[in-house]
């Protein structure tokens, strides 16, 4: 990898390779993630945009291997963590790297934390797992990682069950609890989605703060393409399994090349914007990802659309400096199959 | 809203309390105390605006509209719409006058009945006024199949899909068809309820321009709920800012991400991210520090202190009045006094 502008070397922390999940349904082959790549840098937050069941939480799903089987199954693909497949790691290797890692947040703090349990407990535990520290040195590292993340009174607080919390601290904790561990990766499914959004701005702004204070990279999942806006280096937008588009965040939304992350940003309302009259809007609404054919997913509902797009999947175009497309546009009309 | 148009008030929300009371004992229930859901708003609705209402989780938003819709009976104050005083009328003029208000929820799968087709939920306003004898008599059988088919073709849905079931459509659709629902009895004003926060973004800008066009061609009027102030400001002529069951601020909506006033707005307007990196990255943020406090208790100053960056001595034990700063533009904060 080269530096770039910066000074800092990023190195290659995990690289996701053609990684395919499919489920098992009485109505077909669920093919929610479908032949998926991307790379994370050390240090890096990186973003998973799309909409709701276009795979992004399969994909993290996949990556813990936290799929459930049946009806799940990963059947292809490799996923590198410090120069091992994770998909072929042991049962003990995994638990490991859970935790230690690469840790998770889910999206409702809720149905994560054991609502008979307390605080205290699960963080105690949940650090003892993974360190070899006696009890009284994890309640005093949980009233730490409490106080961080900015519980007011951490050291009574600790003592609470989760319904005494409201939801924004509840996902502090969460995230208290995730970064703990002080893994090398986290990742985020959603944190914020469920929360105002001035508690989402205090949720985000800690996210940001520690994963720069313990170099952790950072695996953003969001539908919000403000909040990528501002928290992600990089950009993966998935539709119906697939990531269409890949760019640094600038470059995306400077230059959008898939008409629909095009779309997507311009049906977004805008605060800083004058508007007059209609949105923009794409039409028709997301696939069944249940036997797919072989086309481009968005054809229906693309303005954009050519014969090609309705026959073949469009192969994967460099647009250069780590931009990337899959879109029948970018690909010289003399390389098109006929149709 | 072409403004030489003379504005008269559709809708006057007059001092409205909605408390809820909070009730202790197993056998002998005894009020021990109440949520303060709404605390004391007064607004207008003019014909053919759009007032949006924002605010944060649990300031009141939802209640404030259902009990304009009359869905519970307010503890104080006045709905007035039309010229009645809904809170005071008879039963049945209460009832004729609710024909003209009609509801958008948020989760179009808890609002429809899943065991009711499509047909049957959009006409079933039609067919309960019509049991009621509260329709006009040349409303028939007949009339009520072709308008369930016009209404359909009119918010989008193929009318050959009239005989199924919600489940079979999806998020998007379903709104569709609760829009369909709240056209049904031909309503003045609509009052909409995060209609469009469980949408995804694609789906979520079809739908407010659906929304946008109704307005222009039937002339009615919105009161719409988000949590988004991005669509907030989209959708809406004016908007009220909520927090803790009262009115913070009320503005145009062009004016107010130009020139919030309320230290609340400041803030909710600096959280909310804007899809453009170069900006975001620029912007100081206002952080709130702490959650919203609880409803159930009463309050003597201003509503916000608690969380409140610029908060004076006189806030603490002095409720703010609504003061209105210029015709469009109204706060309640000390800071302008
Ligand atoms: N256990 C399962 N069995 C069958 N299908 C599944 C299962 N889990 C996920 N899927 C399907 O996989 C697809 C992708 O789901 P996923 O949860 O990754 O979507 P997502 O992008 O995270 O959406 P959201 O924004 O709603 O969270 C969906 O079509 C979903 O229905
Ligand atoms: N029927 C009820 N009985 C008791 N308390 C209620 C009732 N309905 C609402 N509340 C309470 O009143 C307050 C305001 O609730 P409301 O639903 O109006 O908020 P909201 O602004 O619509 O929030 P959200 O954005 O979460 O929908 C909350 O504290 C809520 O718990
Ligand atoms: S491949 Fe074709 S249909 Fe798909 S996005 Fe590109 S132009 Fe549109
Ligand atoms: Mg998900
Ligand atoms: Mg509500």
């Amino acid at each position: 990898m080269s530096n770039g502008n910066s000074l800092k070397t990023y190195k290659n922390l995990l690289e996701v390779r053609d990684l395919r999940t499919h489920f098992k349904t009485d109505a077909g082959i669920v093919k929610a993630v479908d032949g998926i790549s991307f790379t994370l840098n050390e240090g890096e937050t990186i973003g998973i945009v799309g909409e709701s069941g276009s795979g992004k939480s399969v994909t993290n799903l996949s990556i813990m291997r936290l799929i459930q089987s049946p009806p799940g199954k990963i059947v292809g693909g490799e996923i590198i963590f410090e120069n091992k497949d994770i998909l072929k790691l042991s049962q003990r290797e995994l638990r490991h790297i859970r935790g230690n890692e690469i840790s998770m947040i889910f999206q409702d703090p809720m149905t994560s934390l054991n609502p008979f349990l307390k605080i205290s407990t699960q963080m105690v535990e949940t650090i003892r797992l993974h360190q070899n520290i006696s009890r009284k040195e994890a309640l005093a590292k949980s009233i730490d990682m409490l106080k961080l993340v900015g519980i007011p009174a951490a050291e009574e607080r600790i003592h609470n069950y989760p319904h005494q919390f409201s939801g924004g601290m509840r996902q502090r904790v969460m995230i208290g609890m995730a970064l703990s561990c002080e893994a090398k990766i986290l990742i985020a499914d959603e944190p914020t989605t469920a929360l105002d959004v001035t508690i989402q701005a205090q949720i985000l702004e800690l996210i940001q703060e520690l994963a720069k204070k313990l170099n952790t990279a950072v695996i953003l999942i969001t539908h919000d393409l403000g909040v990528v806006a501002g928290m992600c280096d990089s950009v993966c937008v998935m539709y119906a399994g697939k990531i269409v588009e890949k760019a640094k965040t600038e470059k995306l939304y400077a230059h959008p090349a898939h008409p629909y992350t095009d779309g997507l940003i311009q049906s977004v309302p805008r605060l800083d914007k004058a508007h007059d009259g209609k949105l923009f809007s794409i039409k028709g609404q997301p696939p069944n990802v249940i036997d797919l054919p072989d086309c481009c997913p968005f054809h229906p509902r693309c303005h954009k659309v050519m014969e090609v797009c309705r026959h073949h999947y469009p192969p994967t175009k460099d647009l250069g400096d780590g931009h990337e497309v899959s879109c029948w546009l970018y690909i010289d009309k003399k390389e098109h199959p006929d149709a | 809203m072409p403004n030489n148009k003379e504005k008269k008030p559709l809708l006057e929300v007059v001092d409205l309390k909605q408390h809820f009371p909070i009730e202790a004992g197993f056998i002998f229930k005894r009020q021990i105390g109440a949520v303060r859901a709404v605390d004391g708003i007064t607004f207008t609705v003019n014909e053919g605006e759009t007032l949006g209402i924002v605010g944060e989780s649990g300031c009141g938003k939802s209640t404030t509209v259902r009990s304009i819709a009359q869905l519970y009976k307010p503890t104080a104050g006045s709905v007035i719409f039309d010229g009645l005083d809904l809170v005071n009328a008879p039963h049945e003029q209460m009832l004729d006058a609710r024909k003209n208000i009609q509801m958008i929820f948020q989760d179009p799968y808890a609002s429809l009945n899943p065991r009711m087709t499509v047909r049957t939920i959009i006409a079933e306003p039609l067919d309960i006024y019509r049991r009621r004898g509260m329709l006009d008599p040349s409303v028939t059988k007949e009339s009520i199949e072709n308008r369930v088919e016009d209404l359909m073709e009119r918010v989008g849905l193929n009318r050959a899909f009239k005989n199924r079931y919600p489940h079979e459509f999806s998020g998007g659709q379903r709104q569709r068809i609760g829009i369909a629902r709240a056209l049904a009895l031909n309503p003045k004003i609509i009052l909409a309820d995060e209609p469009v926060s469980a949408l995804d973004v694609s789906i979520q800008s079809q739908i407010l321009n659906l929304l946008h066009d109704l307005q222009d061609e039937l002339g009615l009027t919105y009161v719409f709920i988000a949590h988004d102030l991005a669509v907030i400001e989209y959708i809406s002529t004016r908007v009220a800012v909520m927090y803790l069951g009262k009115i913070m601020e009320l503005s145009r909506s062009s004016n107010l991400y130009k020139n919030p006033l309320h230290p609340y707005t400041k803030a909710l307007l600096s959280a909310a991210p804007i899809p453009d990196p170069v900006i975001e990255r620029k912007r100081q943020r206002i952080i709130l520090t702490g959650d919203v406090p609880s409803p159930n208790v009463e309050r003597f100053g201003c509503y916000f202190y608690d969380r409140c960056p610029y908060r004076m001595e006189i806030c603490k034990n002095n409720i703010p009045p609504m003061k209105r700063m210029n015709e469009h533009h109204e706060v309640a904060c000390w800071l302008y006094e």
